[in-house]
Order: C-alpha cells, then sequence, then structure tokens
C-alpha cells in the first residue's frame, strides 16, 4: 500500500453529498427580495424609514440575543430574528414611533417565537404577531399614515416621540386607500397603488417590487410558490365574485390585489414555511383561507386592512391542515 | 443535462426525486481495466441479502478460478466461486464492509497457474423452464449487481399463477459518481442484450425496456444500434433515486409497485445490466459471477478509474492501482455517495454488490451546522415515496413507535434524498432508519 492513513478515514452514515442550500441562505434570499422595498421606501418616505426598520430589528435580535445568551449554537447565525425584524419594520406606518417598533420587535421574537420554544416550533408568524400587539397597544400611532415626504431627508418628528408623552404632531398626514374607499367611499386610482407612491406602511406600497421579490424568492427556491399564487389568486376570485354580484358597488377586483397589505402579506408572510403548511395540498387551502379572509374583513369587517388577522388565522388552523393533507404514500392506491 | 441525441425525445421520468452534482465525469469515458492478480482473496459468506452461503471446501484445498466454493445456505442465498486459482488458507472470519468480523473462504492465488477460468457445465438456456433457469442462476451465484446484492433467481422465478409482462432493465445508474454500468454498457452492448433476450425467452415476456439516463448518451446508442425491436432502449430524465426499480417502473410504465408489493404485481421483472450481463456469461461462456466492474473515483483518487475486479480483492489493491489515497481524503465509501457505507480499513474485500469505491476530500456533515427544522417542505417534495420525512424523523426522535407506522415509515427505502436536500442538515434518513429498528424492536416484543 502506498498510502494508506486509514486512521483519519471518518465512519458516518450515507449520504455523503449535501445540496448547497441551506436555512440562513433561504432567510438571507428574503432579506434580499426586501432590499428593493426598502431603498423604495426611503425614496417615497424619507430617511426616517430606515430609522423604523432598525429600531424593530433592534427588538428583534436583541430579543434572540439576550433569551439565547447560554445556548451552545447561536440562533442568530440563521438569520431568523433579523429577518422578522426587517420584516414587522416593513409593515409599520412610516412614521411610527421608534421606541414603539422596538417594542414590537420584542414581542414579536419573545411571544411570537421563543415562547414556542424557537424557531420552526412557532404557529404564529412572529412579524404579526408583533404588529397584532402593536395595533392592539397602540391604536392611534399605528394608523396614523405619513404622506409620501416632500424630500429625501425628511424624518418626521413622531419617530422620536418617548412612552407616557403626548406624541408630536405631524405636518402631513394622509389615508391609505383602502382607508379611503372604507371610510369616504373614495378609490383611488390603480395605477397609483401600483407603483406606490401613496399612503401605507413601508415596505406595502410599490406592487411592483413587491412582484419583483416574489419572482427572485421562486427563482431561487426560497419559498413555496403555491402560498403566494394561492393568496392572491384566492383575493382575485372571491373579490371578483362579490364584485359581480354586489353590482361592481365595493373596490374592484386589482384594487383589492394592490392595495394595502395583502402583495406584501402574500409574498413575505404566507411565505413563511414554519407558519404555513408543509404539504402542497395544504399550502393550496392556506392561501384560499388568507385570500376569503381578506375579503370578507376587508369588505364586511370593522377594519379597513384584514390581511394580518386573515394570515394569523390561518397559522392557527396550519397544524390541522398539516394533519388533513399528508400525502398518500407511492403505491397506496392499490394497497 | 440536456443532450442532443435525444433532443426530440421527451425524457420519462418520476415524481418527486432530487439533482446532486453528477460528478461522473472523472470516469465516464474511461474503458474498463482489468486489475492485476493480488496474493490472497477473500470471499465473504455473506455477500448478498438472504442466508449465508456454506462452505464446501476445506483449509489447504487447491481451488479452481470459477470453481463452486459455497453452496446456498437456503432459498434466500446463493452459490460462491473462487475468484482465483490457488489454495484455501482460512474459513475463519475476516472484516467484512460492513465493519465486522464476518465467516469467509480466504484463498492465496497460486502465482504459477495460468489464471485462467474453467468454464462450468451449464445446459442449454432455450430448453430450460423457468423453475430450472432461476436454479441456473442460483448455481452461477447471480445476485442484483446494483448494490443491494439480492438473490437473482429468486426474481426470476415466477410464483405459480403469475406471469412476466414486461422486463426491465436497470441501466439508470443514479447515484452520482458511478459509471460502471455506463462503461459496461457501453463497452458489451452485446452481453446486455443477450442477457435481456434470456430474460424475455425463458418468462415469455412481450417486451423488454433498459431504462438508461440520459447523462449517458454513449451507452444509449451502442445499444441502439443492435437491439433487436422487442428490447427499447428508453433514455430518462437525470434524477436520483431514479435507479431504485420502483422509481424506475414508475418512470418506463407510468405505474406505481403497491406499497409492500413487489414489482411481480405488476407482471414486471426488473434486473440491473451488470446481472443481465453476467447471465449471458453464464449460459454463453459458462463463466460464474467472480468479477464485476467498480469504479474508483473522488477527488481523494489520483488516476480515477474503471476497474474490473475478482470478487475478494482487497479495496487497497483499488486503490494502489488508481494512485493511492490522496493525503486530504477523509472518507471511504463502499459504493455511491447517496447510499453507500463508509469504511476505515483498507482491507475490506470487494463484493458482488461493490459497484463503487469512493474517496471523498470533505466531510459535509461535520462542515456544516445542523439548524431547527422550518417546515419548508422540500424533504416531501424530495421523497420518491411521498412520504413526510421531517415528521417521521420527528416521531423517531421522541421515539413516538406507534405512531411511526400512521406514516408509512416501512415504505421509506432510505434513499437519503430527503437528508440531501434539507436545508437546516438535519440527518433525516438517519433518524428514520432508527424508527425503523424501534419500529421493529416493538414487533418482536409483542
Amino acid at each position: 500500500m502506498k498510502n494508506s492513513r486509514t486512521n483519519d478515514l471518518v465512519l458516518s452514515t450515507s449520504p455523503f453529498l449535501h445540496t448547497d442550500a441551506s436555512t440562513p441562505r433561504i432567510m438571507g434570499d428574503v432579506l434580499l427580495a426586501t432590499v428593493p422595498l426598502i431603498l423604495a421606501a426611503v425614496w417615497i418616505f424619507g430617511i426616517g424609514v430606515l430609522l423604523v426598520i432598525s429600531a424593530a430589528v433592534a427588538g428583534a435580535v436583541g430579543t434572540e440575543w439576550i433569551f439565547n445568551r447560554a445556548a451552545k449554537q447561536s440562533p442568530l447565525l440563521d438569520n431568523s430574528a433579523l429577518l422578522t425584524g426587517v420584516l414587522l419594520g416593513l409593515i409599520l406606518p412610516p412614521g411610527f414611533p421608534l421606541w414603539m417598533a422596538l417594542l414590537g420587535g420584542a414581542v414579536g421574537i419573545g411571544l411570537g417565537k421563543l415562547i414556542w420554544g424557537g424557531l420552526g416550533q412557532n404557529v404564529f408568524n412572529p412579524a404579526l404577531v408583533g404588529r397584532a400587539f402593536l395595533q392592539a397597544s397602540f391604536p392611534t400611532a399605528i394608523t396614523t399614515w405619513n404622506a409620501p415626504a416632500e424630500g429625501l431627508m425628511q424624518i418626521s418628528p413622531r419617530l422620536f416621540s418617548t412612552p407616557l408623552l403626548q406624541a408630536p404632531a405631524d405636518a402631513t398626514t394622509a389615508a391609505t386607500p383602502l382607508g379611503l374607499a372604507k371610510f369616504s367611499g373614495e378609490m383611488t386610482a390603480v395605477f397609483k397603488v401600483i407603483i406606490g407612491n401613496i399612503g401605507g406602511s413601508i415596505g406595502e406600497t410599490s406592487g411592483i417590487l413587491i412582484i419583483l421579490g416574489v419572482v427572485w424568492l421562486i427563482a431561487r427556491r426560497a419559498c413555496d410558490w403555491r402560498l403566494p399564487v394561492g393568496t392572491v389568486a384566492a383575493v382575485a376570485v372571491f373579490s371578483s365574485a362579490i364584485w359581480l354580484i354586489t353590482g361592481k358597488e365595493n373596490a374592484n377586483p386589482l384594487f383589492m390585489i394592490f392595495s394595502g397589505g395583502l402583495l406584501f402579506g402574500a409574498v413575505f408572510m404566507c411565505t413563511d414555511p414554519v407558519t404555513t403548511p408543509t404539504t402542497s395540498k395544504g399550502a393550496w387551502i392556506f392561501g384560499a383561507g388568507v385570500g376569503f379572509l381578506v375579503v370578507l374583513i376587508r369588505l364586511y369587517g370593522g377594519l379597513p386592512e384584514g390581511v394580518m388577522y386573515a394570515i394569523l388565522l390561518m397559522n392557527a388552523v396550519t397544524p390541522y391542515i398539516n394533519r388533513y393533507t399528508q400525502p398518500k404514500q407511492f403505491g397506496g392506491a392499490t394497497k | 443535462m440536456a443532450n442532443a441525441a435525444f433532443q426530440n425525445e421527451e425524457l420519462k421520468t418520476f415524481r418527486h426525486g432530487v439533482h446532486p452534482s453528477e460528478n461522473k465525469e472523472r470516469t465516464s469515458s474511461r474503458a474498463i481495466e482489468r486489475i492485476p492478480f493480488v496474493k490472497e482473496y477473500v470471499m465473504p459468506l455473506s455477500q448478498h441479502i438472504g442466508a449465508p452461503s456454506v462452505p464446501i471446501v476445506s483449509v489447504g484445498q487447491e481451488v479452481l478460478k470459477g470453481e463452486r466454493i459455497a453452496d446456498p445456505g437456503g432459498f434466500v442465498s446463493t452459490t460462491l466461486h473462487s475468484p482465483v486459482t490457488g489454495r484455501v488458507t482460512s474459513l475463519g472470519p475476516r472484516l467484512h464492509a460492513n465493519g465486522k468480523m464476518m465467516p469467509a473462504v480466504t484463498i492465496e492465488a497460486d502465482p504459477y497457474a495460468s489464471q485462467r477460468t474453467q468454464p462450468q457445465e451449464r445446459p442449454d438456456p432455450a430448453k430450460l423452464d423457468n423453475r430450472a433457469f432461476a436454479k441456473q442462476l442460483q448455481d452461477a451465484g447471480l445476485v442484483g449487481l446494483g448494490g443491494a446484492a439480492f438473490p437473482s433467481h429468486v426474481k426470476v422465478q415466477v410464483p405459480e399463477g403469475k406471469k412476466i409482462e414486461y422486463v426491465v432493465i436497470n441501466g439508470v445508474e443514479c447515484e452520482p459518481y458511478l459509471t460502471c454500468d455506463d462503461r459496461l454498457m457501453v463497452e458489451r452492448p452485446e452481453a446486455v442484450l443477450r442477457g435481456t433476450q434470456l430474460l424475455l425467452n425463458n418468462t415469455g415476456a412481450k417486451k423488454a425496456f433498459i431504462g438508461i439516463e440520459s447523462n449517458k448518451p454513449e451507452a444509449v446508442e451502442s445499444l441502439r444500434a443492435l437491439a433487436p425491436k422487442e428490447i427499447e432502449i428508453v433514455p430518462l430524465e437525470v434524477k436520483y433515486p431514479q435507479g431504485a426499480e420502483k422509481m424506475l417502473i414508475k418512470a418506463l410504465l407510468g405505474k406505481e409497485v403497491p406499497s409492500g408489493g413487489l414489482p411481480l404485481d405488476l407482471d414486471v421483472l426488473t434486473n440491473n445490466v451488470g446481472t443481465t450481463a453476467a447471465i449471458a456469461d453464464w449460459f454463453d461462456r459458462g463463466i460464474p459471477l467472480i468479477e464485476r466492474v467498480v469504479t474508483v473515483t473522488g477527488a481523494g483518487i489520483p488516476h480515477p478509474r474503471n476497474l474490473l475486479v475478482p470478487l475478494g480483492t482487497p479495496v487497497s489493491a483499488l486503490i494502489d492501482y488508481c494512485g493511492g489515497l490522496r493525503r486530504e481524503t477523509k472518507q471511504l465509501i463502499m459504493g455511491g455517495p447517496m447510499m453507500g457505507m463508509t469504511q476505515k480499513s483498507l482491507e475490506v474485500p470487494v463484493m458482488k454488490g461493490t459497484s463503487g469505491l469512493l474517496a471523498l476530500t470533505r466531510v459535509f456533515q461535520a462542515d456544516t451546522r445542523e439548524y431547527p427544522c422550518i417546515k419548508c417542505g422540500r424533504c416531501l417534495e424530495a421523497c420518491p415515496m411521498y412520504l413526510n420525512p421531517t415528521r417521521l424523523a420527528q416521531l423517531s426522535r421522541m421515539k413516538v413507535v406507534d405512531k411511526l407506522m400512521d406514516y408509512n415509515l416501512m415504505d421509506c427505502f432510505e434513499c437519503a434524498s430527503c437528508s440531501y436536500t434539507c436545508p437546516s442538515n438535519i440527518p433525516l434518513v438517519q433518524w428514520i432508519r432508527i424508527g425503523k429498528t424501534m419500529a421493529r424492536e416493538a414487533q418482536n416484543k409483542k
């Protein structure tokens, strides 16, 4: 034998090959998909949005870090807390007080993920848990929408409001297209909501860039395409049906799809693998459920927007969807 | 891999599966070479699925190359023949590829013998009924050469009241790195076709398909040039684990072998190309199974090759012939990278099921961190049996044995596509194997 250093040979069990895909890379791909949205938000609302997103990230990552200091392997390496923070920041109003954003990030990770047992164990989308907490705690702040900024460097003074003190009044606020439709019966042109130069949450306004994001995610196989496609398709189907039945009185289907947080929710929240079904049949059911609930809440509920609650409700039934959509095994039909 | 030769053909395949990088280019165009004889050959009595063979030689006995040295130990068992002319030196235990000391016949080669194979007595296959034909395959020591090493005569024997309609020959070779079947089809198409014809004639099947993945265009061309019309050469999409017989049948015939059933339930007989060529070698040349083609490859091998190796040759001889192990070699695998077994010692012998010897310079399990399951569902989309690997692994980890059966644990044939594809690098198939062991133990207790 010429060369037999067999003592160094490692014993293990097959397989001895592994895909290049990894969980941190999937999270990283989603983060990359949010970059154009963040840039667009800076362009539309001014650089203040970066502070809001940073505050939410600090809350999320800080909480993850504090509660996992003793862990052998830091969970920060999987990028998931960072992603939760960014996604939460993107669904807050551009002039949202920073301390509230920080708190939202902390609650999202703490109540939305850590108490369930960390990554992979939670039932509800952590970013949406944070958002729901903020909606319940600060109903006024979270529905105060800045108008698109006058200049890039404009920073809303409301960002720096402090707990327990009256928030400084903002110069320019604007209603969202959905708010206008619900409370004033006033429609915004679909073209405007597609481009995104409107009032709304930081990352939700530009439909075009969100679609760009989902194309990237599907191309990178970072999400199950059935989830976003199913959700949007369901909104289209249900809102068209109601639109036609009621004699075209409500908002038209195109407006329903491009307004508010629907596209953002379909692309960035419905694709969270942890809180959505693992089976492909389940993915279609999940999308259909979200779409149905969004249309129901928007048209018949007390709120102008229903994407958050629709997704949280479907998160809650996801374990049951999984249980009842288990695939039939190969050769199972003739058993 | 898109290929000009089949541009206008629709490539068939099965559902699900994965696409590991093929890594076949190191050896795919290297002709099969015969390895020089060595001093000592070790023939383990268990180198097939089923009961061990029973030795019929004694220590000190002279044996001729091709001579029978062990009889089948039961119906699901087979014959062993001496791979070399020499003298039996031991019947005691020797190191087996499974890491244990196992009974074996050890033969010292006679350096002065001619080492010409003695053709064995065998009848004219045309005059044999199915049962006698099957018995011949057992006498020739034939087992599945794809890796599982299941005795061929058991598969070929058609039970009372059953019939064979299609013969499916497996030239898929979906394991990355391996090229031994590819080379065999390129270099000996007539043997593959002759073996297929013998199977067709004996079973009365009306048609045979030889399924070959489209990354082996030369093999497809060489077989097509000679194939009669009842033997169809079918190029398939490249996808792992298409070489599993259930997947291959699904790809070729569009039918699913029932859960817990056999290809026979669909009137199908499957055989590996290597085994098929060995059937021809037995009936036409009287040569029993005493040698096989082994691909020696991987980044740890300086000169990767396809070698024709007498059974019982220690792997050290193969590695030396290919330039030795590089310093940076981390793992030595017998078989392919998806289903093979790691080895610690270079003394283990090549056996009937040894398709490859793979020296890897990286241990991905050690290099990659394990993350929590994010329920992405990729393992479900990879599983060719449409199981839920992450759920099975979770139940196994929690030791919920009775629940495992609800998720069809025993349908898993451990192709490892789930572990391969898991972005969190969770050892899914390894957990499922543990689950199977626990389930069997629970069964035995009852």
